[in-house]
């Protein structure tokens, strides 16, 4: 067992303590081929089945890279409000780990692409937080270890080792935050609301998958605390690991409690990787910064510099898509949506899925309705985030198109949308497969209204009679028939028809 | 019948497009040879009997079907120096560490001789990842000078050269960091040409330092060096560094040199290349082939380059540091030598094992300085400043060049050294490549044609020729021209036949 650690009350953290962020995220391009080689950037398959020479490391092999990659780049800079380098190269950072093939990533180090940027963030009250970025740089992706026995799942301690290189090569952008300070009790939100904030634009952007269970954004997040009213940083700690935005707050949020118990029983912080336990929330010791390597950083030397022309700076700022919290800015005017109504929207991470949803040919009540009600509750009921559910906004409003055509009850619709989920295919499949599909076949419903109507012909009678809501028992009869599947308003039709013929 | 292995290239290629021999017929020859004499110079360290023969049969079918020669050396046999991937065929770039390795793919250069119907014969000998100047830094044994056994065939390409003395090829590939192809070329009587660096591809050459590393041509007459540059040269989108223009043209400009007219040309000879430290044989050899440049026509003026004085200290700290990090992908994970997974030790400790029983001294130094040099707080001490010097060399030739055509220099400042002579004192060794480094740093074009015999130990000078980037016909021009003026030489080397390893 470890030793317990002893935690901060945060309202005593907050204090007695001012905390100092610095966020790095890695994204993962969804580049059609690797950084520098042809391989396909898929996430999975097989292990070792996307590789070549070049992503495996083999002697002789070079890399050559992806201008696609660094069109993303630049876009992803430019969205952060960068400048965008004139002239800058890939370096070399060396060091030894079995799932990096070559023993040195090729990064960027001091000649980043894009820098001194900004992103303006939307705390849960409205309240816009500017965080400055630092740098925005391209880089390749590591492959994949998994470690085999031990009671950690690291390397040490492993009976051995499994790699898998599929991964090693897919492009990356790293993007660094400028230290984060001055946020007092709110830097937990203010830490996922960053992080939100960038996984929105980068999907907007359509440069990412951005799927933090898969890996396709990961967030590394520099804690430290210094007394109130300090104005020197204390020692901070890099915590990985942090595999979805809840985390990156608790995260945050452990790393205050625990530094500041560090520092109020007389301790001091040790400079190192931390790990977040995402059962528990904590995060435990990793590797010693002090002992950190020597990186020996230096320019690549098989690769050219890049030198993007401003005209095609010019031409690529072009191609930023209205960003998110402008989008919601819009929606809400056009919606007319009260602040509480957006606020749901945001909360519920619906927001730009809904939008999405009525820009695919949705009314935005009904797209509003499915998302933040019925698609919400499924996304909770499997634990995953909302954009996260297996369906898309042009699924959802195929949906609600076939309602409103009539083709599909909503009883018919939740099945239909059940489905997709289920991975059976568009909402159209679906329909066929399931054999969902609203009767509107007038000659298939008047056998089933003249079936009904000669197994009760005393309700007939009556109906012919003059007693109009008999025809409730003839309908119940045609729905049982068709499994609920034809429009009662139309079969009640029909009846009368029938029985006035 | 005519000794096939002591025709040239182009006299080869002749008779086999002529169809009066078939190129089943040359490479048997060769292969004959090989296995003649090749226990006693030990240039190859693998031969590709089965491989040749194939590739020797396609040609001959392909001629016999009436169909144009492929290019103009189709079905005249090479050996190609062992750092240049092969598919299937072992590469072992002269070291432990990749005793058994099998590339899963051709260097562009491979591919290249191949599709032009060269023959190769088999893998050449060489100083372990080209680190050296006496091919005594091989694993498996040191080459022997043809001329002289006791003595040094050169390095790092000295199989490539000594199998061309030897005449167990009539061509040969090399790879020049800092001389491997003009040093012994120099040293064996033979011609060796560093092109433009990005002229060839280097896809597919293990590399040793990237931004220095060029693979060019040897063979025994400068007009069958150019056969070959015009073979393996030109763009590859493979290659980042690969110069995207029209390959100069070497054989026209070597075919009008035989002409052995060089009115005209202006010929600056390097000041700084004289006096101490240089054998009088050596030199007396150099002043004679100049007196020989100004009969031809060409008009000769001393220039100076002082910068060149700083090229082999600024060497020693950018090759070392680059292979340092180029080397840090032998690690026992993917492919090569593996020792000591008996199951007691870690990961880290494998690799670090294996990289102390894989690599060589020469290795383990470079590797050593390189990591040194790039260390943090020494980076613009060493690294920097070398990059700096590198400048200033290129400013140098960039001044040179504006005054001259080409810059001659004796190729090395000794005739061949005997065996072991020089193995406990590097800076002796590292001497060696003195005059040959300057082109290297500034990637520009250069040439080794010989020039003699040193009058005071019978063995061969070598001219250095030295063009600017691009213009490697230049060096051919003057090359073919000098050729023709200085006469046989190769006619003079001792037999070969009956001696014993």
């Amino acid at each position: 067992m470890t030793a317990v650690v002893d935690l901060m009350d945060y309202a005593e953290v907050v204090e007695r303590y001012d905390p100092v962020l610095g966020l790095e995220v890695h994204v993962e391009l969804s580049t059609k081929t690797k950084m520098f080689c042809g391989c396909p950037n898929l996430f999975g398959g097989e292990p070792n089945t996307h590789v070549c020479p070049t992503c495996l490391g083999l002697p002789g092999a070079l890399p050559v890279v992806n201008g696609k990659a660094v069109e993303s780049a630049i876009r992803i800079g430019l969205a952060l409000n960068c400048e965008i380098a004139e002239w800058c190269r890939f370096a070399r950072k060396n060091y030894f780990y079995p799932d990096m093939p070559k023993n040195f990533q090729t990064s960027q180090y001091d000649e980043p692409i894009a820098f001194n940027g900004h992103l303006d963030v939307v705390l849960d009250d409205g309240e816009v937080v500017r965080v400055d970025i630092e740098r925005a740089h391209m880089e390749e992706d590591t492959g994949k270890s998994l470690h085999v026995g031990g009671a950690t799942g690291r390397i040490h301690g492993a009976e051995h080792s499994l790699l898998d290189y599929n991964r090693a090569g897919v492009p990356l952008i790293e993007i660094v935050t400028k230290p984060i300070a001055g946020m007092g009790e709110r830097a937990p939100e203010v830490a996922r609301a960053y992080v939100t904030a960038l996984r929105d634009l980068l999907r907007a952007m359509d440069v990412s998958d951005v799927r933090m269970d898969q890996g396709s954004l990961r967030c590394d997040a520099n804690v430290s605390l210094m007394p109130k009213g300090a104005s020197e940083f204390g020692t901070r700690t890099e915590t990985k690991n942090v595999n979805s935005l809840r985390s990156v707050e608790r995260a945050v949020r452990y790393e205050m409690t625990r530094q500041a118990a560090v520092l109020a029983s007389g301790g001091t912080v040790t400079q190192e990787t931390r790990h977040f336990q995402e059962a528990d929330g904590s995060t435990s010791s990793g590797r010693t910064k002090e002992t950190a390597e020597d990186y020996r950083y230096f320019p690549e030397p098989d690769l050219v510099p890049i030198a993007p022309t401003r005209e095609w700076v010019d031409e690529l700022r072009t191609t930023i898509p209205e960003l998110p919290w402008e989008r919601r800015k819009r929606i809400q005017a056009e919606w007319n949506l009260t602040d509480e109504e957006l606020r749901d929207l945001v909360n519920t991470g619906a927001a730009d899925l809904v939008a999405a949803t009525v820009d695919a040919g949705a009314e935005p009540g009904e797209a509003r309705s499915w998302w933040v009600q019925y698609l919400t509750q499924q996304a909770n009921a499997r634990e995953v985030e909302l954009a996260d559910l297996p369906i898309t906004p042009a699924q959802v409003a195929r949906v609600i198109e076939l309602v409103k055509s009539g083709e599909l009850t909503n009883k018919l619709a939740r099945e239909v949308v059940q489905g997709v989920l289920a991975g059976e295919g568009e909402p159209d499949e679906v329909v066929d497969k399931r054999g969902l599909k609203v009767v509107s076949d007038d000659s298939a419903l008047l056998t089933a209204v003249d079936e009904a109507l000669a197994a009760q012909p005393d309700v007939a009678e009556k109906i012919r009679g003059g007693k109009v809501q008999a025809a409730g028992a003839i309908v119940g009869a045609v729905m049982k028939a068709t499994k609920g599947q034809a429009d009662a308003k139309r079969v009640r039709e029909l009846i009368l028809e029938r029985v006035g013929s | 019948m005519t000794d096939l292995t002591r025709l040239t290239a182009s006299e080869l290629a002749a008779k086999i497009h002529k169809r009066e021999i078939t190129s089943v017929e040359a490479t048997q020859a060769h292969l004959d040879r090989i296995a003649e004499v090749d226990g006693a110079v030990n240039a190859f360290l693998h031969v590709d009997t089965e491989g040749a023969l194939a590739a020797a049969r396609k040609v001959d079918g392909d001629l016999a079907e009436g169909r144009e020669p492929v290019s103009p050396i189709a079905g005249v046999p090479l050996a190609l120096k062992d750092v240049l991937t092969t598919k299937g065929v072992p590469t072992t770039c002269g070291s432990k560490t990749l005793e058994n390795w099998l590339p899963p793919y051709d260097a562009t250069v491979t591919r290249r001789l191949r599709e032009a119907g060269v023959v190769i014969l088999g893998k050449t000998n060489m100083d372990e990842f080209a680190m050296g100047s006496s091919t005594e830094n091989s694993a498996y044994g040191p080459t022997r000078n043809p001329w002289d056994r006791e003595r040094i065939p050169g390095g790092s390409g000295g199989g490539s050269s000594a199998s061309l003395a030897a005449f167990e090829a009539p061509l040969a590939i090399g790879t020049d960091t800092g001389g491997s192809i003009r040093q012994p070329a120099a040293v064996t009587g033979t011609v060796g040409v560093k092109p433009t660096y990005g002229g060839v591809s280097r896809y597919g050459l293990v590399a040793f330092s990237s931004s220095l590393d060029q693979a060019g041509p040897c063979a025994r007459s400068v007009l069958d060096a150019a056969l070959l540059h015009e073979v393996i040269a030109g763009h590859d989108p493979m290659d980042s560094t690969s110069i995207d223009a029209p390959v100069p043209p070497v054989v026209t400009a070597a075919r009008a040199g035989l002409k052995g007219d060089l009115t005209g040309v202006k010929v600056g000879v390097v000041a700084e290349f004289s006096g101490e430290g240089y054998q009088p044989g050596v030199q007396r050899s150099f002043e004679a082939a100049v007196a020989q440049l100004k009969d031809l026509g060409a008009e000769v003026v001393e220039v100076s380059c002082p910068n060149f004085t700083y090229a082999l200290p600024a060497y020693y700290l950018i090759a070392p540091s680059e292979c340092s990090s180029n080397l840090a992908r032998f690690d026992a994970m993917r492919y090569g030598l593996r020792v000591a997974d008996d199951g007691t030790h870690s990961a880290e400790e494998v690799m670090s094992l294996t990289r102390e029983a894989g690599f060589g001294a020469e290795v383990k130094r470079r590797i050593m300085l390189g990591t040194y040099a790039l260390s943090s707080g020494y980076y613009d001490a060493y690294y920097g400043s070398a990059q700096k010097v590198r400048t200033l060399i290129t400013r140098d030739f960039t001044a040179a060049f504006e005054k001259v055509d080409v810059l001659v220099s004796p190729t090395t400042p000794t005739t061949a050294f005997k065996i072991g002579e020089r193995v406990d004192d590097p800076l002796a060794m590292y001497l060696a490549d003195l005059c040959t480094i300057p082109a290297n740093l500034a990637g520009n074009a250069a040439m080794s044609v010989p020039s003699g015999l040193s009058d005071e130990d019978g063995l061969p000078v070598g001219l250095q020729i030295m063009a600017p980037a691009l213009a490697d016909d230049r060096l051919y021009r003057v090359g073919a021209a000098y050729e023709v003026a200085r006469g046989p030489l190769l006619d003079r080397i001792p037999e070969l036949k009956g001696v014993s390893a």
